[in-house]
């Protein structure tokens, strides 16, 4: 039924584009690839409007399962910090119903957690404050050091593990890790809290089809309409535009 | 052992905007060419799930693979210089269209001052003016340089409109400028109110649909917001990909070669007789032999070649000798970002170059006679469409995470707005470019080693040009303007322009330019090196115009010296 549904909304969804596209056609004449994508665009509002959100998160769902983490325990403190980073608040959900645990966890068993684009040949030096990563460490293992180092000062200062203390104690650490007074191996405690940090905002904003950004819900928050084809009759209005995002998701429907 | 492939008239080195530029010049006058390109072939066809900024904007995909090649880096001689592991600072291309696929269309000329800026300089204000620098004129006038320009924006359809301090053009823009957006709109009136002349950004984001003298149509902009990083799925960027190479391809004379990284230039007794080149995939070796080398492969891999191949004299920071590798310079980019308590705006709309822009401190169209530095910038308010991983604003003083950190940068992503400036960046005798002397890359080769740091004349441009932005940033009616952090040892971390220029300059005189004005070698009259690397310091504005008006100078050559030979200036 579901299905009966989205074909005859994406067929009312064309029709209302070609009723309200003589702004896009005013631009387009080249060789493109517009004709598939506006259609397979409007579609996914569409899907929106009939409110089929319940299911999309569903199949979200079936991304949030470990592929590179294998202790819980480690895992959790993944959760932990990040949800410190990016906390829950009134503004909206937090890193971790957000799904950025798995983004990050996904991430890692990935090329980005193997610096398979980068240069990883030695000799390793640690360099100079400008001269960028030098640590001979990929990023797995620089955050299976640095998750490791937060679990054991937690142990040692508060006989707790990281994801059992209280924010503010789980901010201090953190805070020790951000600037670099904690001593690591093959990698500065700076480095590794600066890799969190930024992975933590990716897995908050990148596409949900990344395992975090669930729902969208990073976006909407923010006010980030996501993947759009064209701003084309919008961005003379003087009036500030709430849209609803749309994912890469809406490429392949 | 190189397998010998059939000889051709040309070998092109890379094939971005200037290879492409001159592959499409030569083939339509009938020269047989072979074109070699290290990444993968790649057009419109390719750029259909584009709108993914972790993949594109924050992961790279369409950047230059560093596990295979990267440079050294060190901030001064004595430093150890250490590999780039990572992309930051700037973002090399690799692959068909190098890096004009994911450009952001910024499309000024370069200023009359600058390709006289030595002698202007000192006209004006004396020899004490440029003490420290290691200035030159380029060899060729704004003048001479001018019906290229013309060329090279005919080709990309460059839209824009005349401003009160650009130079005299012989062709109007191809098309009008870009739309007018309450963004450009505030800009362009507090620049104004301020007694300043704002203009439209030119742009290769084209206002309106377009055919090129290459029979290339390029689409109108559709204000998507994905432009810087990723390839453009409506073609309505100009593109080697889009705007030059079908023609390159039509004229049946040009054979790209893909997956193929040229290693060595071979020469023999003062000239080259083709190129080495290994191939990415197979890794088999091959030799491509040659009447006439170009090399097109961005200021690093053109210096590179030349070093690696033992054409024309290393320069010597000790001695100020030598030419290859000399008069690295970069860009100063001081910004003012402004907070806003009662708007609202559409930040996420944009495109690359969409803006607007005023030179009122840009090159010497200000009075520097007590000032502690030449030149200056172009200002510049640039709505290319705000991501929400890069784009997280806060005010001065915030955290950088945690509870405080989220909510300001949620409120201010569409509540800041930010002007910035292209400062220009002038030659010194220790910034330049050599060979590592520990480090290799996936070949065996050594990396080319850089070093680089910001200088005094750089420092004085930043404060004096950042203070302006300021200025327009409170008049555009910010409540707040953020605390710039002083400009002090060059990082190679943080983005900050891929506007790396110098290496292989161009000039009047073989003792210290590279090439004559027609990018033609002084050493090797049969080798032409093309691009930004001939720039003798960089200006206050992206580079492409005139890396492309240069292109079509050096394919003039080129032809004329297929016909003629020798030296041609």
């Amino acid at each position: 039924m579901a299905e009966q549904n989205q074909s005859t909304d994406k067929k009312m969804s064309r029709r209302r584009f070609i009723r309200n596209s003589s702004y896009v056609a005013g631009g387009l004449v080249g060789g493109g690839l517009i004709g598939g994508l506006i259609g397979s665009n409007l579609g996914n509002k569409n899907q929106d409007d009939a409110g089929t959100q319940g299911q999309q998160h569903e199949n979200g769902a079936y991304q949030q399962a470990p592929l590179y983490f294998t202790n819980p325990e480690i895992f959790a403190v993944l959760v932990a910090a990040t949800e410190r980073i990016y906390p829950t608040d009134d503004t909206g959900p937090g890193a971790n119903d957000l799904g950025a645990p798995f983004f990050i966890d996904h991430s890692l068993a990935g090329s980005w957690g193997n610096n398979t684009r980068e240069y990883m040949q030695g000799p390793f030096y640690p360099g100079s404050n400008f001269q960028g990563y030098q640590s001979p460490l990929k990023r797995h293992e620089v955050f299976d050091t640095g998750l490791a180092a937060l679990q054991r000062i937690s142990n040692e200062k508060h006989d707790a593990n990281f994801a059992d203390l209280e924010g503010e104690q789980q901010d201090e650490i953190l805070t020790s890790f951000q600037k670099d007074e904690v001593e690591l191996k093959g990698v500065t405690s700076k480095t590794f809290f600066n890799i969190l940090r930024q992975a933590t905002i990716e897995g908050v904003y990148a596409d949900p089809a990344y395992g975090g950004n669930t729902n969208m819900e990073g976006w909407k928050m923010k006010g980030f309409p996501g993947h759009q084809m064209s701003y084309y009759d919008k961005i003379e209005s003087d009036e500030f535009m709430k849209i609803e995002p749309n994912s890469l998701h809406s490429y392949t429907k | 052992m190189a397998e010998k492939l059939p000889k051709t008239d040309v070998v092109i080195v890379g094939m971005g905007w200037a290879g492409s530029i001159i592959a499409a010049e030569l083939g339509k006058e009938g020269l047989k060419v072979v074109g070699l390109e290290r990444g993968k072939e790649r057009g419109l066809k390719d750029y259909y799930v584009v709108h993914d900024e972790l993949r594109y904007a924050i992961r790279y995909e369409l950047m230059q693979d560093l596990s295979k090649e990267t440079i050294s880096f060190r901030n001064n001689m004595k430093e150890r210089a250490l590999p780039m592991r990572q992309l930051g600072s700037f973002l090399l291309g690799e692959g068909l269209g190098g890096a004009g696929v994911h450009w952001n269309g910024h499309s000024y000329r370069f200023l009359p001052y600058d390709f006289e800026i030595k002698s202007k300089t000192i006209e004006k204000y004396g020899d004490g003016k440029i003490k420290g620098l290691q200035l030159q004129d380029w060899g060729i006038t704004y003048d001479e340089l001018e019906p290229y320009f013309g060329m090279y924006e005919k080709v990309a359809g460059i839209s824009g409109e005349d401003s009160h301090f650009g130079p005299e053009r012989s062709i109007p823009y191809p098309t009008p400028p870009m739309k007018e957006t309450p963004l450009t709109k505030k800009f362009k009136e507090a620049a104004k109110s301020l007694g300043m002349h704002p203009y439209h950004m030119p742009s290769a984001n084209l206002s309106e649909p377009y055919e090129n003298p290459y029979g290339a149509k390029l689409a109108g902009c559709q204000y998507c917001a994905f432009c810087e990083r990723f390839g453009c799925e409506y073609g309505a960027k100009a593109d080697p990909t889009v705007a030059v190479i079908p023609f390159v391809r039509e004229t049946g004379n040009v054979d790209i070669r893909n997956y193929a990284n040229v290693t060595e230039i071979i020469h023999e007794g003062g000239k080259a007789t083709g190129v080495k080149f290994v191939d990415v995939l197979t890794k088999e070796e091959f030799i491509q032999p040659a009447d006439m080398v170009v090399l097109t492969s961005y200021v690093m891999n053109n210096t590179r070649l030349l070093l690696q191949s033992k054409i024309g004299k290393p320069y010597d920071p000790n001695s100020g000798t030598g030419v290859i590798g000399k008069n690295y310079c970069y860009q100063i980019l001081p910004g003012s970002t402004g907070f806003f308590e009662d708007e609202q705006f559409n930040t996420f709309m944009g495109a690359g170059a969409l803006g607007a822009t005023v030179d009122d401190y840009n090159g010497d169209n200000f009075d520097h006679s007590d000032l502690d530095f030449i030149h200056g910038g172009s200002i510049s308010f640039n709505q290319s469409g705000a991501r929400p991983i890069a784009s997280n604003p806060v005010p001065t003083g915030t955290p950088n995470w945690g509870a405080d950190f989220k909510a300001q940068s949620i409120k201010y992503y569409t509540r800041s707005l930010s002007v910035s400036a292209q400062g220009a960046s002038m030659p010194t005798k220790n910034n330049y470019m050599d060979l590592d002397p520990t480090y290799k890359d996936a070949y065996g080769l050594p990396l080319l080693r850089l070093t680089y740091d910001f200088t005094d004349q750089d420092r004085n441009l930043y404060n004096y040009i950042g203070k302006i932005g300021d200025q327009i940033m409170l008049e555009m009616g910010a409540n707040k303007v953020n605390e710039r952090s002083n400009l002090e040892s060059y990082d190679i971390v943080p983005y900050q322009t891929t506007h790396n220029t110098g290496g292989v300059i161009m000039g009047a005189e073989p003792e210290t330019s590279a090439v004559n004005n027609y990018l033609q070698m002084w050493d090797a009259e049969n080798v032409f090196v093309v691009g930004a690397s001939a720039f003798a310091h960089n200006s206050g504005y992206n580079p492409t115009s005139t890396v492309g008006a240069l292109s079509f100078r050096a394919a003039e050559g080129i032809l004329k010296y297929s016909k003629e030979g020798g030296l041609l200036a």
